[in-house]
């Protein structure tokens, strides 16, 4: 990124495109205790065009706590750069006073006692609301929904989906693209868009056979808003079939395709758009790249890495703007088009706190139906947490060390591992743990939890392919996850080394031995790709955890030691 | 087991050139492409060689090549145990000079594709291809 001050002089120089963010305002008010739904929403319009964008919902309908990460490492050019910024430093970086709601929301320090003093934040009802008053000020406002909205809770997992397919049609998105909805299995996905009353949109969304993109999803949608045409393009998470089950949707292929990108954009000028906006679920960094490789494109709406930016950034002429996750946060970006170009914009991304943000009755209402056969199982309390818990973040979160040590215990294992995954609310000290919020941070349509023998070589192995996943230099090499959490292991990571070099250290906490190549270990984990994984599922593991445990406590970890960064 | 200082050093070595080798062209590809251009030098673009970043299937790799007016373009795997893929020869009514296939890649490794341009000189693409074990995304 370039900062503040390079950002409006970059805007500047590259002709008569000039910004602006509002979030600076509400900030210091809120700060004097005055925070209102009317100082939140407040946004003077601008332009002829606006875009409202969320991203990364999983499924969380209801207000929640979520802890944005503490370690969040770039390596090669990204090193530095937001999203790879946090606590303090990004503080400093946007000018954001240690504890004010602003710091709450975009940064971890204090999580709890700030957390206790502005609430809750999301909930898709309180979303209703501020896509509301946005179209009360600009009726054809385009929402954008750029995935990962059909997973991630008990309710959606019961449901295969619906739930959430039902909330959001009440808000009547105009666009979506996908990521975590195929792990709904290909048929559940098409049955669901045949009837879905907006676009369903993926340019990368392949015929597996064929290597031809598939009839089931359009490239993109052309839009008439405010007398502009626009031009909505869609990418899917390009690494489906990799970090998801491929056996699940094996009809399909994806991947970055920047070629085909450029084809797409050149095609959707042809047509006569005006404006060009990509509804992408690339991940920060690969939106990054893509927008310096791809001509054409004006504005990226970037999911599936869950940053959230309170400014856009520019690369050549493409801003990228970042949306949070859970329901946090929703964009508003007002666009200026004339003469065919995109002129200026102004851009405030909108902290949902769910104490401020009135529910808006209509959707509480579909929301509350989606939920009434459930809330009885969801919200049975399995007991209660001393301590914080929350996972986002490179390495292991307390959720995942608490979920490692429910594989550790009930799986009599020498080794747990858990997904790098960047989804799950987070849980306050003092709090009940219930059955919905192991669901929150564990529910998927593949939870097995597997028991199985590896060599310390080959835990080697998957240490330093899942690192580089992470910390390869070339973000079009990454998948936008994080690290694989560990239980029962300590390891080094250097994240500047290649693949092969990173991982140094492994030793084996319960008995202080280092890990060795040629011995077999017992591993136990869940989220596994493989077809016919056996076990029983991780929600019910760590609910029998957690039954026995009471009140679970979980200290600091050190197991992970991070250098070169 | 004991290792002798020989037997260690050669150990040093084999784990030493593991670690170059995605990064160079190994001995059978360098043979391939000599036999192929005869020695000639190679230049850098020209060929258009399309492969994902990470296969989705390191099994079944879609890659396609594409060089304007060549007559030949050799496709080389180059980490595979035997390197050649595939050499797409134009004939002078050839409408594209393009050519897609699906190969199997062994592990992470570099694809190359060589064209013989319409004037005799040598053009060159190359691309990395990631063979991962899967894992968890975002």
């Amino acid at each position: 990124m370039i900062s503040r001050r390079d950002f409006l002089q970059v805007s500047m120089a590259a002709s008569a495109l000039y910004g602006a963010s509002g979030f600076g305002n509400w900030a210091r008010l809120a700060a004097q205790q005055k925070l209102t739904q009317d100082q939140l929403l407040q946004f003077d319009t601008f332009g002829n065009v606006s875009l409202i964008h969320i991203t990364d919902i999983h499924a969380q309908l209801k207000p929640i706590y979520f802890r944005e990460p503490e370690i969040n490492l770039g390596v090669g050019g990204a090193k530095g750069q937001v999203p790879h910024v946090t606590g303090a430093d990004f503080r400093k970086m946007y000018g954001i006073n240690d504890g004010s709601p602003t710091a709450y929301a975009l940064t971890y320090n204090d999580f709890t006692s700030l957390a206790q003093a502005y609430g809750k934040v999301g909930g898709l009802d309180r979303v209703a609301t501020v896509i509301n008053s946005i179209r009360a000020e600009r009726p054809d406002a385009l929402l954008l929904d750029g995935g990962d909205t059909w997973h991630g809770s008990y309710t959606c997992y019961h449901t295969e989906g619906q739930d959430m397919v039902n909330v959001m049609n009440a808000l009547k998105p105009d666009a979506m693209t996908f990521h975590w909805e195929f792990t709904l299995g290909g048929d559940r996905v098409r049955e669901i868009v045949q009837d879905l009353p907006f676009a369903a949109l993926g340019a990368n969304i392949y015929d597996a056979e064929w290597d031809e993109p598939a009839e089931d999803f359009a490239p993109y949608k052309m839009f008439e808003r405010g007398g502009v045409k626009i031009a909505v393009i869609g990418q899917a998470f390009p690494y489906m079939p990799i970090a998801n089950p491929r056996w699940m949707f094996p009809e399909y292929s994806f991947g970055i395709r920047d070629e085909r990108m450029q084809e797409v954009v050149d095609e959707v000028k042809a047509e006569g758009a005006e404006l060009v906006v990509l509804l992408s679920h690339n991940g920060f960094d690969v939106d990054k790249k893509m927008a310096s490789r791809v001509k054409g494109i004006d504005v990226i709406l970037s999911g599936h890495t869950h940053d959230a930016l309170p400014e856009p950034i520019l690369v050549g002429e493409t801003i990228i703007i970042a949306s949070g996750s859970n329901g946090k946060f929703v964009s508003r970006v007002d666009l200026d088009v004339r003469d065919g170009r995109m002129m200026g914009f102004r851009h405030k991304l909108i902290p949902i706190f769910s104490d401020v943000i009135e529910p808006d009755k209509a959707v509480t209402a579909v929301i509350d139906e989606q939920r009434a056969p459930h809330e009885t199982a969801m919200s049975e309390v399995i007991g209660k947490t001393d301590s914080l818990l929350y996972r986002r973040g490179n390495f292991n979160g307390t959720w995942d060390d608490l979920i490692c040590d429910a594989l550790l215990s009930e799986r009599d294992a020498d080794i747990a591992m858990s997904p790098g995954v960047r989804w799950g609310p987070s849980i306050l000290p003092g709090q009940d743990i219930t059955r919905e919020d192991i669901w929150n941070v564990t529910s998927m349509t593949y939870g097995q939890a597997y028991r199985t023998e590896m060599t310390g070589e080959f835990i080697g192995v998957i240490m330093e392919d899942v690192a580089d996943n992470l910390f390869n230099t070339d973000p079009y090499y990454q998948q936008g996850g994080d690290m694989v959490r560990i239980g029962g292991m300590g390891y080094k990571i250097d994240v500047s080394k290649p693949q092969g070099e990173r991982i140094s250290e492994m030793t084996l906490l319960k008995t202080g031995e280092r890990i060795d190549p040629a011995k077999t270990y017992q591993v136990a984990g869940w989220a596994s790709v493989n077809e016919g994984t056996e076990g029983p599922q991780i929600w019910d593991v760590v609910e029998a955890h957690i039954k026995k445990m009471g009140t679970v406590t979980v200290n600091p970890h050190d197991n992970v030691k991070v250098v070169g960064a | 087991m004991e290792f002798s200082r020989r037997d260690t050093l050669a150990l040093g070595l084999g784990a030493a050139v593991l670690t170059v080798l995605p990064f160079r062209v190994n001995a059978a590809a360098e043979d391939a492409i000599a036999a192929f251009t005869g020695g000639a030098d190679i230049a850098e673009g020209g060929v258009t060689l399309t492969a994902p970043e990470i296969a989705e299937n390191g099994n079944t790799v879609p890659v396609a090549v594409e060089a304007e007016g060549a007559s030949a373009i050799l496709l080389l795997a180059t980490g595979n145990p035997t390197p050649g893929v595939a050499t797409f020869n134009f004939g002078e009514l050839a409408g594209a000079h393009a050519a897609s296939t699906r190969i199997r890649l062994a592990g992470t490794q570099d694809v190359v594709a060589i064209a013989k341009l319409a004037d005799g000189s040598f053009a060159k693409a190359s691309s990395t291809v990631k063979v991962t074990i899967g894992g968890c995304g975002g």
